[in-house]
């Protein structure tokens, strides 16, 4: 499959390395070239120096029609514009925004956008290991317009995590 | 009016400062702490120092009975994010964004925000008042963004010379307004005849451009000139 990602930090760069290693292409932006230091040698994907929500970039980049787009700069309001040009400008699918703001990734998932906060999934992990019932939001808010008609609801989707959900097409 | 203004940069400053002087209700939300001390100095306690795309901050600041909010920060995806939760989840009737990339303002538009300021078309569109091309113009936008008036210049090989307006098959949704000949503004008739160097102003649908060209100027995209 095709991978578009925006946001070459920890989170950005580990699952850049971990999608090329598993055969995928891969384009990765950021708007610092020297962001790019965190992918491994042995990349093999494209990593462009640009700004993500912007969307001749994005089109120059060659972003339009992947697979799967993930948003995930460190700012919550870039990732959310990220994804939605993603969604209505290049025609892709499958969109996640990383937002750190509970309230917002709550209130994106209503308005068609995918999304994961690091805030409740932190804060769970935390509470749950030292036995307190946690928040009970799912990891991943799915989108609940039209994008995924068929999806189960929110808290029986909670469990499985976000890649299961992506087609594989078999171009590696 | 009850108005929130998000972004106290030197747009947002003026803004609230003559919202006030209006007689209008207003506050500013501005991130920067040290920013929202120094205007609510000079303008007084109408600011919160608090970031405006955060959902507590904007009910903190009443959005749930205000009017308009109006998102004017140097960055457009904080406008278009204050704007979308504004209008979806405080149910805010009038949202209006400033955007800077003029590539942004069909995707604001198409995500719903109900009126877009872009300084950037607005120079732009003053630029090219200047330069003679056979092209449409993009004046304003009218009734929340759907409609837009667009001024036409008719030259000597426009399809629409020697027409009645009557005769022109407008797209549907389009009015021939109002044209201007020799410096007199003059309205648009059924027995109108259009000559070249006539500046025809329409009101139309943005998606319909691509028709008026064809009616009033013609596919044929002759820009050597330029």
């Amino acid at each position: 499959m095709r991978a578009v990602i925006v946001g070459c930090g920890r989170v950005g760069a580990t699952l850049a390395a971990a999608l090329d290693r598993a055969g995928h292409r891969v384009l990765i932006l950021d708007l610092s070239a020297a962001a790019f230091d965190r992918l491994p040698t042995t990349f093999s994907g494209e990593a462009v120096r640009g700004d993500g929500t912007d969307e001749d970039t994005l089109q120059r980049a060659g972003a339009a029609g992947a697979d799967a787009f993930f948003a995930l700069t460190e700012g919550d309001n870039r990732n959310i514009m990220a994804a939605q040009i993603a969604r209505e400008s290049l025609e892709i699918r499958d969109v996640i925004a990383k937002i750190n703001d509970p309230v917002r990734a709550r209130a994106y998932a209503d308005l068609g956008v995918a999304t994961i906060c690091r805030t409740t999934i932190l804060a769970d992990t935390l509470l749950a290991h030292i036995g307190v019932p946690g928040s009970g939001d799912p990891s991943i808010h799915l989108a609940s317009e039209h994008d995924h008609p068929t999806d189960p609801p929110q808290s029986a989707a909670a469990a499985s995590p976000a890649p299961a959900r992506i087609r594989i097409l078999g171009e590696a | 009016m009850f108005v929130i203004v998000v972004g106290g940069g030197k747009v947002g400053y003026y803004l609230t400062k003559e919202l006030i002087e209006a007689g209008h209700e207003v506050v500013l939300l501005e991130k920067t702490r040290a920013r929202a001390v120094q205007i609510s100095d000079e303008i007084g306690s109408v600011v919160l120092a608090r970031d405006g795309s955060e959902g507590s901050a904007l009910a903190e600041a009443g959005a749930n009975r205000a009017d308009i909010v109006t998102a004017v920060t140097g960055d457009d995806e904080d406008n278009l994010v204050i704007c979308q939760m504004a209008k979806h989840h405080f149910s805010v009737k009038r949202t209006i964004a400033r955007v800077n990339n003029p590539k942004n303002e069909s995707l604001f538009r198409h995500l719903g925000v109900d009126e877009i300021i872009s300084p950037t078309r607005t120079i732009l569109g003053a630029i090219e008042q200047d330069i003679p091309v056979h092209e449409l113009l993009h004046l304003a936008d009218l009734g929340g963004g759907d409609l837009e008036l667009i001024e036409a210049h008719l030259t000597d090989e426009s399809p629409a010379i020697g027409r009645t307006s009557a005769d022109l098959a407008m797209p549907e949704g389009c009015t021939l307004f109002a044209y201007i000949r020799d410096g007199k503004a003059q309205s648009v008739r059924a027995e109108t005849q259009f000559r070249g160097g006539d500046k025809v102003i329409v009101i139309g649908r943005r998606d319909c451009e691509d028709a008026l060209r064809g009616t009033l100027i013609g596919e044929d995209e002759d820009t050597s000139s330029l």
